[in-house]
């Protein structure tokens, strides 16, 4: 059996994204080695991620290197290709992402490979790689299997818990170095910035979620206060973003950030389909809101009609108390 | 400039939407210009108007019904359109519709950019952009919250989940676009009926030179195995607050092992 090679998001500074343990830890259940891929895009693993990756199982880290700028995915994607060449892996796995969409996109038209975007599973079966997703805003459930030599398959965050192996290694560091293609260097990446650090969990990722829509009034204050008790992310709505309530990057829904958590927290939110897509995997659904005919209803585990100024600041009081 | 813009035909996302054997079901009256390529025609309407010279032509593929989503585009405003119909096409994956997009695109010819939407609101996989553009051997710059064209340079800004980033390429060039980037207009009376005399041009597998191995359920690379409406939520709870409902809440997340 092949081994599976992981593509390691990482921060500026050189750490990993946190579902990049996630991927890790579903790698090793495909049987077969770990093998880690790092695009040195500026960033050198940290030794903290090195650690990491070690205890998660993973025995090489595959440095990719090029004469150009690797934040362009078009580059990215033909250094990924050439390592998966070099190594023989047949299973690529990354984060789902859009991103990692434009890369798992060029390789299926270089390499050949089936591609499975948004699967929240994964095993094999009879040797084939069957991954699961949700379609159609998370009302359906699907398993796909790939027909063809190599896959990708992009997982989403929080689809598995993230455990260490068994028994940690010390990842062998080696270098694959390679020359871009004329072609992959057409697009110029002129500026990057750095989304600021909130000091919350990243909302693609989050395990909790808090997310505030039209009912807030434009007030995030009680939502953030909560979100910080729980060690939360904070989300909007689209409503919430175009007010100019909260930045664009917190949107929630189909064109803005999917995500699936183990607890979502919905205040002053309707619930529309736009906004749904982006939620409705989650594990346990709340909705706080005043308008008892609210289309989140429908899909929320536990609902409270009310005021969400005076609910959430009580839940965040209790909670405070109940955490001691 | 000429521009073709790539749309697809999708089921409502207010409708009932359902797959069978692993395909979506796009028939019913219920299907619908997928809303985000809205978006792409209009990027493509405004560039034209804004250069004061140029063509946009919509391009789909898709079964019968798909040439309301290419007459959609021509009502707001589009020159002419394409449509790819083919029965071989049924079950085609993201990359097997590139190809047929790409191969589509070729036959309009001399293309100075291509616009697609971010995403279909089926399928949701943001593949075919990116494929389209490999294939085309042109840049892409995708998921553009704005963009402008200068001279022969198209420069998009784009919000990723860490980051912002402007890129800029040579035309030609393909961008995809986002629901920040405009706001679509709606066809009115005289786009309606101006669109009636828009040639919409039919055109199969055969005429674009393309094998149909490559394409439809035989072109596949993953094939669904299962697939099943989620089961509703069970145990729901709804309260509605007299006083307390913040504490009883807190209580359920706690018991619950939530938080």
């Amino acid at each position: 059996m092949s081994d599976t090679l992981v593509l390691l998001d990482h921060t500026a500074s050189g750490d990993l994204r946190t579902p990049v343990r996630e991927l890790v830890t579903l790698a090793r259940s495909l049987g077969g080695g770990v093998r880690g891929a790092w695009a040195v895009d500026g960033a050198e693993p940290s030794a903290q991620a090195l650690a990491e990756l070690g205890a998660l199982g993973v025995t090489q880290v595959h440095r990719i290197v090029a004469d150009a700028d690797l934040r362009g995915t078009a580059v990215l994607a033909e250094g990924l290709a050439g390592l998966v060449e070099a190594t023989g892996s047949t299973t690529l796995l990354a984060v789902s992402s859009f991103e990692n969409k434009e890369l798992a996109a060029r390789l299926a038209v270089t390499t050949g490979a089936g591609v499975v975007t948004d699967a929240d599973a994964l095993e094999r079966v009879d040797g084939r790689l069957v991954a699961g997703k949700t379609v159609f805003a998370g009302t359906w459930t699907t398993r796909c299997a790939v027909r063809t030599a190599l896959a990708v398959v992009l997982v989403k965050a929080n689809s598995v818990v993230a455990s260490d192996a068994d028994a940690p290694v010390e990842p062998q560091v080696t270098e694959h170095a390679f020359t871009p293609t004329p072609a992959a260097t057409r697009v110029r990446v002129v500026e990057r910035t750095d989304r600021p650090d909130s000091g919350r969990p990243e909302l693609g990722s989050a395990h909790i979620v808090v997310t505030g829509g039209r009912g807030t009034e434009g007030d995030f204050t009680p939502l953030e206060e909560l979100a910080d008790v729980l060690g939360a992310a904070v989300g909007a709505t689209r409503v919430a973003t175009d007010e100019g309530w909260i930045g664009h990057d917190a949107q929630i829904g189909q064109t803005g950030v999917t995500i699936s958590p183990r607890l979502y927290i919905g205040a002053g939110v309707s619930g529309a389909v736009h906004h749904r897509g982006g939620m409705q995997a989650s594990g346990t659904i709340v909705a706080i809101n005043s308008d008892p005919d609210a289309p989140i209803f429908e899909i929320a585990d536990y609902g409270v009609v009310g005021d969400l100024k005076q609910v959430v600041p009580q839940l965040t009081q209790e909670l405070r108390r109940l955490k001691g | 400039m000429k521009i073709v813009v790539c749309v697809k035909y999708v089921p409502d996302i207010q409708s009932d939407r359902r797959l069978v054997d692993g395909r979506a079901v796009r028939d019913g009256g219920d299907g619908t210009l997928n809303e985000l390529d809205e978006n792409a025609v209009e990027a493509a309407l405004s560039l034209v108007e804004a250069a004061g010279e140029g063509s946009v032509t919509v391009v789909t593929v898709g079964p019968e019904d798909a040439v309301d989503a290419v007459r959609k585009g021509l009502q707001m405003g589009a020159d002419e359109a394409v449509h790819v119909l083919d029965d071989a096409i049924a079950g085609s994956d993201a990359l097997a519709t590139a190809r047929v997009l790409a191969a589509a695109v070729r036959h309009v010819g001399d293309a100075d950019l291509v616009v697609t939407g971010m995403a279909g609101l089926d399928g949701l996989t943001s593949l075919v952009p990116t494929a389209l553009a490999a294939l085309l051997d042109v840049p892409a710059l995708p998921l553009a919250a704005s963009l402008e064209v200068t001279g022969s340079v198209v420069r998009v800004t784009r919000n990723l989940d860490h980051a912002s980033e402007v890129l800029e390429a040579d035309l030609p060039a393909l961008v995809s676009v986002t629901d920040q980037a405009n706001e679509p207009r709606y066809p009115n009376f005289k786009g309606i009926m101006a669109a009636r005399k828009k040639p919409v041009t039919t055109l199969t597998l055969a005429d674009l030179g393309l094998d149909a191995a490559l394409v439809g359920d035989a072109g596949a690379r993953t094939e669904v195995l299962e697939a099943a409406p989620r089961p509703a939520r069970e145990n729901r709870v709804l309260v509605t607050d007299t006083g307390d409902a913040g504490a009883r809440l807190a209580a359920y997340l706690v018991e619950n092992q939530l938080v």
